[in-house]
């Protein structure tokens, strides 16, 4: 029930999010159209960095608990997390390209996402070679747990380096247009809807692959 | 601690008598180097010696927990030094000791030629990278242990530890690097942010050993 909720509400809200970003919000001075890539970089980036946390807190919770649903959301969290630091990534570089004159630069957040997904990446390769159920759910709860600590970490060093990425809000950031604020705010909240969407669908056809994977082993043995 | 000091002396023995560790380390390390001082021109390039130590030193000890990794799983050695009555945190901090040691023992015979491949004069600078080498070691072997162990238990062992491995390191190879960067630069106050990084360092090896220290049963559990 909840998830067909989930679902007809982002039917509902994606028209909306796109009427905002493309029409609603101005167009800003000096980089043009481009900038509206902002609407849809921004909430991305803000649910990979989601995933990592899911990801770690359920690692957490399956080390404490022992309960495999908790396993499940861990690497459901972290598929949607390598999806959405790639489509952080690419829309990223379609925006940096025309505004830097460059794909990439080593910067902090540049950086930061990168190595998300890298250890994204790095979870789903360790659970691939991992062929009993019980040993690839412990293993890989450690991996994201450790992995949940290094994120803050990472960030730290990247410090270390020049910063080229813009910083809008925050201290140092500029603030932006009211029309910006509300239609970055509905993109958010339109994506985050998207999320919950993909991320309890994933769930319940992982519990039914797990429940599939239970029966073929039933009716082998 | 006892068991702790057991353990360490146990790979010493090993190391002693077979001498893999260390020779394979070194010898892959000074490989490195030598390609890269090929590869690039180093008096023109002074920015790119950092990296070049850097990528030597993580290379090198990814091999050396390799060779840790296998040292264990072969003839199921590991399921032995599970079956002795000794806490799993001591047993995490007697590898991660061991692996500290023996990776340290190899990257100080790699500086020198380090030194003398890229024109470095053996002064104050070196002992500074020293120090570093010993910070960033250490955060590196204490994840690296608890990472080795995971993929331990995996199908494809040795393939799986550098996919772990590298991006979990990152902040400290990334600190190492400006660390080394500042010590190497000839520009006068070029030293004066070098605690950033060391303390960032230390913040790492403090996290991750405690962090491995608490969770290393759910590592080993059979």
């Amino acid at each position: 029930m909840t998830r067909q909720m989930l679902a007809i509400l982002s039917m509902i809200m994606i028209p909306v999010a796109l009427y905002c970003a493309f029409v609603y919000a101005p167009t800003e001075a000096t980089m043009g159209q481009i900038q509206r890539i902002f609407y849809f970089h921004v909430p991305q980036a803000i649910l990979s960095y989601t995933s990592a946390i899911l990801l770690g807190l359920a690692s957490l919770m399956y080390l404490i608990k022992g309960d495999l649903k908790w396993d499940r959301m861990a690497y459901c969290s972290a598929e949607l997390g390598v999806l959405f630091t790639v489509t952080t990534l690419i829309t990223g570089m379609i925006w940096a390209h025309p505004v830097w004159n460059t794909w990439w630069e080593f910067d902090a957040r540049l950086t930061l996402e990168l190595m998300l997904g890298l250890l994204f990446v790095g979870y789903h390769m360790l659970r691939a070679y991992l062929p009993e159920r019980e040993s690839r759910a412990r293993l890989s709860t450690v991996f994201g747990f450790l992995a949940l600590l290094d994120v803050p970490i990472n960030y730290l060093s990247t410090y270390l380096w020049e910063q080229h990425h813009p910083r809008l809000y925050g201290p140092g950031g500029g603030g932006a247009d009211p029309a910006i604020n509300i239609a970055l705010l509905v993109s958010t909240i339109t994506f985050g809807i998207l999320y919950a969407y993909l991320l309890t669908q994933r769930i319940a056809v992982a519990r039914i692959e797990e429940e599939v994977e239970y029966l073929e082993q039933v009716v082998q043995v | 601690m006892k068991p702790v000091f057991a353990i360490v002396y146990k790979d010493i023995a090993i190391e002693f008598r077979n001498k893999e560790s260390i020779s394979s380390m070194f010898w892959f390390g000074l490989l490195v180097l030598v390609i890269f001082s090929f590869s690039f021109d180093s008096t023109e390039a002074e920015g790119i010696k950092p990296g070049i130590l850097w990528v030597a030193f993580s290379f090198a000890g990814i091999l050396g927990l390799n060779r840790s990794l296998s040292m264990e799983s072969d003839n199921d050695c590991l399921q032995g030094l599970l079956l002795a009555p000794l806490d799993r945190g001591d047993l995490y901090l007697g590898k991660v000791a061991g692996n500290f040691a023996f990776t340290i023992v190899a990257e100080m015979i790699i500086l020198p030629v380090f030194a003398v491949l890229q024109h470095l004069n053996f002064d104050l600078k070196l002992l500074w990278i020293v120090g570093i080498t010993l910070l960033g070691t250490l955060g590196f072997v204490s994840i690296g242990t608890t990472l080795s162990m995971i993929s331990a238990h995996t199908r494809m062992k040795e393939v799986i530890l550098p996919i772990l491995q590298i991006p979990m390191t990152l902040p400290v190879i990334i600190s190492a690097v400006t660390a080394t960067g500042m010590v190497l630069s000839t520009e006068p106050g070029a030293m004066a942010g070098i605690s950033f990084p060391l303390s960032l360092l230390g913040v790492f090896s403090i996290v991750y050993l405690t962090a491995s220290y608490l969770i290393f049963e759910h590592v080993v559990a059979e």
